[in-house]
């Protein structure tokens, strides 16, 4: 790193873009080259293919960078806001909810769960609404079992109707009948705006792209008269054509189009339709009475109460925007409310605690690689090469030994009945009954660490402590030093670049450190990111673990900003 | 033994049946996923070894387990799903299959009847607690303690209870580091009776109790992550009691002679089981599906329980647990399921955890670190 730094701050040798700079200068005029052209221009041309040469031989390099690190680490750290399932999950009910005012203490209007109630059969015929559960489930206890239930219970309320619309004629159990009347026969103008926004929506839901074809459409005729039963045709229609790719010309559709059709037949005016299958809707509309116009909130609160409870609402209408500060929020032990962010309840708060632990831990564990590491690399440096030589195959040993086997092997020597005990209480330094607890607390998490990380620290220490040359040593005593002085003025503040290096790496390696705090740091010795790998790996909770990541990411730029401000990126030194 | 093989015999010619109407759509490799160790040792003998004796295809073992819930997801949003059968326990099949991560699997249509005509679903039963699972055993969490090492003149301990009883017991135990298991106990040694303490625990004010229950011992409880730690602890005498599965404390005191005694006391039964990742192609998905109807009929369950004492999730395989192949002693009896063994069960409710658990999760992890 210092030849870099050397080159731009020192004197240079001649380089090709000095030619540019000559042509640049304003006190020579326009120079030209050998073929008549600016000698500016034709350089330039040089220049160009020459980087783009070089740019092609790190090429193979930058693009396993971008594919393997870069992008999935920028689509992992997108995963903190990015919060699209609710929408796309239930798209008709969230827009309906933003007219809801969630400060009254009333329930959502009845368009609300009848935009739920399609929004989510449509969900659980995709078999996603389990997935928006468990999203709401980070947020609600209870919205996971809530949404798996209700996917399977919302069948009944289309059941009941489809048996009493069978009593007045059987047909309208036939899909032929309805896809007949919804599509209007051959030649019918169709209702493409309703069938490209389906599409959209079906497209959403699946996380696929679904071109537009005309899988189906509507009438304009029939969506003109039967709204609600068209979308929710519509959606049935596309959805078994494009996603499950069957034809839906006579298959019977979601149980959800009966109470769609009975809401519409109350209000519709079918005496002038002459549409296919007129006559049946014609029967159905002289028999209208007989029929209660479905009510939904009825029946959400009949599948279960947490339907009718305020807070349900509520969570599902905080929680439905695109992007979210949910996670950052949840992250920092704080909560995405209704009514904006507050502090998540005592007993619950416990990240911002890991994340303190996590670099107080840190800073501890430096602190100590560089008060055990010092003396060892002064010593590797100052012997002669053959003992160095084999001095050194002792600190690299343990480090091209498995990280576990070492972790394990701690955990053999601190335990309360392990090596280091046993001898204590053989010398009776320690009482049979009063070993020292060493593990499974933070003593146990800094001790491993130490020993795990000591080889980051004394290698740079070793290759800048090299580089001293040991007559300054000579001279300063020579001119009346006394041994500490001569080491504290002289000595130390040329070796000052190697414990920075040292210090970066170690502490940055702590700071994201996992398996060894979880196999002996108990309960008080473990880090954030043995929560990060449990929201990973057990919660599912993607999102929570992006955020707690990205901080920790900015937490560590945030440091190596601080510290190069303050001691200078460029007083580092690997060699 | 006669109607045994009989019943060998017959499945046999089922499956080869079976197997040559579909055998041009099969994909001739397969990865399963299992738990590594014992556990994968114990499948490898009764399932994997016949079946690619049977079919001559190539089984591949992965022991990514303990993180098949998140590489699953992974896998699923690269859309380049390598696996083919994997072993989860229950609780994680149930995210999975919440996820759509997991297929849904019809247990008349994909699984074997039991030889007596039984359907699977019936002789399943209670035991198919999701859509997308298929069980395999019956295991179960439970103390174990080193009689040698509790105070003279203490009674043997009978209850779960000992573990919170540091007076009489005191000393180090050992409780797996979540919430999990040890809010019930909690609840039940804090005089909840069983039957409530599912009812109590959904409640803050529960919660509280349970903590505050865990909060008497936490000075004198280490916290296990990996199964395996608990047996350590006990051999080395890091601890006087402590929670595993049955199957590790089983390979403890029969096959490493450890002086431990069993607990069975509150036992909590889980099950572990295969589920079949979404989104595989066609050969791929026939071979796993076959592979499971042979893997999980009435004889090949009683078979792993000759390797490992974890009980089979078919009623009908029951009767057919033999003696442990190397050991030759009789399995029945160390089945978290045999009689004396289950006296005082607790049913661990998969529906309340997977909406709790997050939740619960925090306060006790935020309890942990006070």
């Amino acid at each position: 790193m210092s030849d870099v730094t050397d080159a731009t701050t020192a004197k240079r040798g001649p380089t090709p873009d000095d030619g540019l700079r000559i042509a640049d200068s304003k006190d020579s005029g326009p120079v030209l080259s050998a073929d008549g052209t600016p000698l500016k221009k034709s350089l330039r041309r040089a220049l160009r293919m020459e980087k783009l040469r070089a740019l092609a031989l790190i090429a193979p390099l930058l693009i396993f960078v971008m594919i393997s690190f870069i992008i999935p680490i920028g689509e992992m750290l997108f995963r903190s806001v990015e919060n699209q399932i609710v929408e796309d999950t239930i798209p008709d009910a969230v827009r309906e909810l933003r007219q809801w005012d969630r400060d009254e203490d009333e329930l959502p209007p009845e368009a609300v769960f009848e935009a739920m109630y399609h929004d989510l059969f449509t969900a659980s015929e995709a078999k996603k609404h389990t997935r928006l559960g468990s999203r709401l489930n980070y947020e609600e206890s209870g919205m996971s079992s809530l949404f798996r239930q209700s996917g399977r219970a919302l069948d009944d309320l289309g059941d009941d109707y489809l048996d009493a619309l069978e009593e007045i004629d059987p047909d309208w159990e036939e899909g032929t009948v309805w896809y007949e009347m919804m599509s209007g026969g051959e030649g019918a103008e169709r209702d493409t705006e309703l069938s490209s926004r389906v599409v959209g929506q079906i497209s959403n839901l699946e996380e696929t792209f679904l071109p537009d074809t005309d899988a189906f459409a509507p009438s304009q005729a029939i969506s003109e008269l039967l709204p609600r039963t068209a979308e929710a045709y519509t959606r049935f229609a596309v959805f078994e054509a494009l996603v499950d790719e069957r034809d839906i010309t006579d298959r019977d559709p979601w149980e959800n189009v009966y109470p769609a059709l009975i809401a519409d037949m109350k209000s519709a005016d079918v005496s002038g339709y002459d549409g296919p299958h007129a006559d049946m809707l014609r029967e159905l509309k002289s028999n209208i009475d007989d029929f209660e116009a479905p009510n939904y909130k009825a029946a959400f609160a009949a599948i279960d109460e947490d339907w009718a409870a305020h807070e349900t609402w509520a969570t599902i209408k905080a929680h439905s925007v695109r992007y979210t500060n949910g996670y950052f929020l949840n992250a920092i032990d704080m909560k995405r409310t209704p009514d904006g962010a507050v502090s998540q309840p005592e007993d619950r708060q416990i990240l911002v605690k890991l994340f303190q632990r996590t670099l107080k831990m840190s800073l501890i564990i430096t602190g100590s690689c560089i008060l055990l590491g010092y003396p060892v690399a002064w010593i590797l440096a100052n012997l002669p090469t053959g003992k160095a030589n084999l001095l050194m195959i002792l600190v690299l040993l343990p480090f091209w030994t498995s990280l576990l086997v070492r972790t394990s092997a701690w955990k053999v020597m601190l335990q309360q009945q392990g090596v280091i005990n046993d001898t204590l209480v053989w010398l009776g330094l320690v009482g049979d009954d009063s070993r020292l607890i060493m593990m499974n607390n933070a003593t146990g998490t800094i001790i491993a660490m130490t020993h795990i990380l000591l080889p980051f620290m004394i290698l740079p220490m070793y290759s800048v402590m090299q580089t001293i040359n040991p007559s300054y040593l000579r001279a300063a005593k020579s001119l009346g030093a006394t041994n500490w002085t001569a080491f504290w003025r002289v000595y130390f503040p040329q070796s000052i670049p190697g414990i920075g290096a040292g210090s970066i790496l170690v502490f940055i390696l702590a700071i994201g450190y996992y398996i060894t705090p979880e196999i002996v740091g108990g309960t008080d010795g473990v880090f954030i990111s043995n929560r990060i790998a449990y929201h990973i790996s057990s919660s599912l909770n993607w999102g929570l673990a992006a955020a707690l990541g990205s901080i920790l990411l900015a937490v560590v730029l945030i440091l190596y900003w601080a510290y190069d401000r303050i001691v200078g990126i460029d007083n580092v030194k690997l060699g | 033994m006669k109607f045994t093989k009989t019943l060998m015999a017959t499945t046999a010619l089922t499956m080869v049946a079976a197997a040559a109407g579909a055998d041009d759509h099969m994909a001739d490799e397969l990865t399963i996923v299992s738990w590594g160790g014992a556990y994968s040792n114990s499948q490898q003998k009764a399932y994997h070894d016949p079946y690619m004796e049977k079919t001559g295809i190539n089984i591949i073992n992965d022991e990514s387990s303990p993180e098949a819930v998140a590489k699953l997801r992974a896998m699923n949003e690269a859309d380049n799903i390598t696996w083919d059968v994997v072993d989860v326990v229950a609780a994680d099949a149930i995210r999975l299959c919440d996820e759509g991560l997991a297929m849904e699997i019809d247990p008349d249509e994909h699984l074997a009847d039991a030889p007596d005509g039984t359907s699977a679903e019936d002789d399943f039963g209670d035991l198919l607690v999701s859509d997308c699972f298929i069980p395999q055993i019956v295991y179960s969490t439970t103390a174990a303690y080193r009689p040698d090492l509790l105070p003279d003149g203490a009674p043997e301990p009978t209850s779960i209870c000992a573990m919170f009883d540091t007076e009489t017991y005191p000393g180090k135990r050992t409780l797996e580091k979540r919430p999990i298991n040890n809010m019930e106990w909690a609840l039940i040694c804090d005089g909840v009776a069983k039957d409530d303490v599912y009812d109590v625990l959904a409640t803050e004010e529960g919660q509280d109790q349970a903590l505050a229950k865990l909060d008497t011992i936490k000075d004198d409880v280490i916290w296990w992550g990996a199964a395996a730690e608990p047996p350590q602890f006990l051999a080395d005498g890091e601890v006087i009691m402590g929670t595993s599965y049955n199957g590790r404390w089983f390979s403890a005191i029969e096959e490493q002679d450890q002086p431990f005694e069993m607990l069975w006391d509150a036992q909590v039964f889980d099950l572990d089981g295969w589920i079949i990742p979404e989104g595989l192609p066609e050969d791929r998905l026939n071979r796993a599906l076959d592979f499971i109807m042979f893997a999980t009929d009435t004889q090949r369950l009683a078979d792993q329980a000759a390797y490992i004492s974890y009980g089979p999730a078919r009623e009908s395989s029951a009767p057919l647990v033999g003696k442990h192949a190397e050991l030759g002693i009789e399995m029945g009896p160390h089945m978290p399921t045999a009689p004396e063994n289950s006296e005082n069960i607790f049913v661990y409710n998969y529906g309340f955890w997977a909406d709790y658990r997050d939740d619960i999760d925090a306060k006790f992890q935020a309890w942990l670190a006070q």
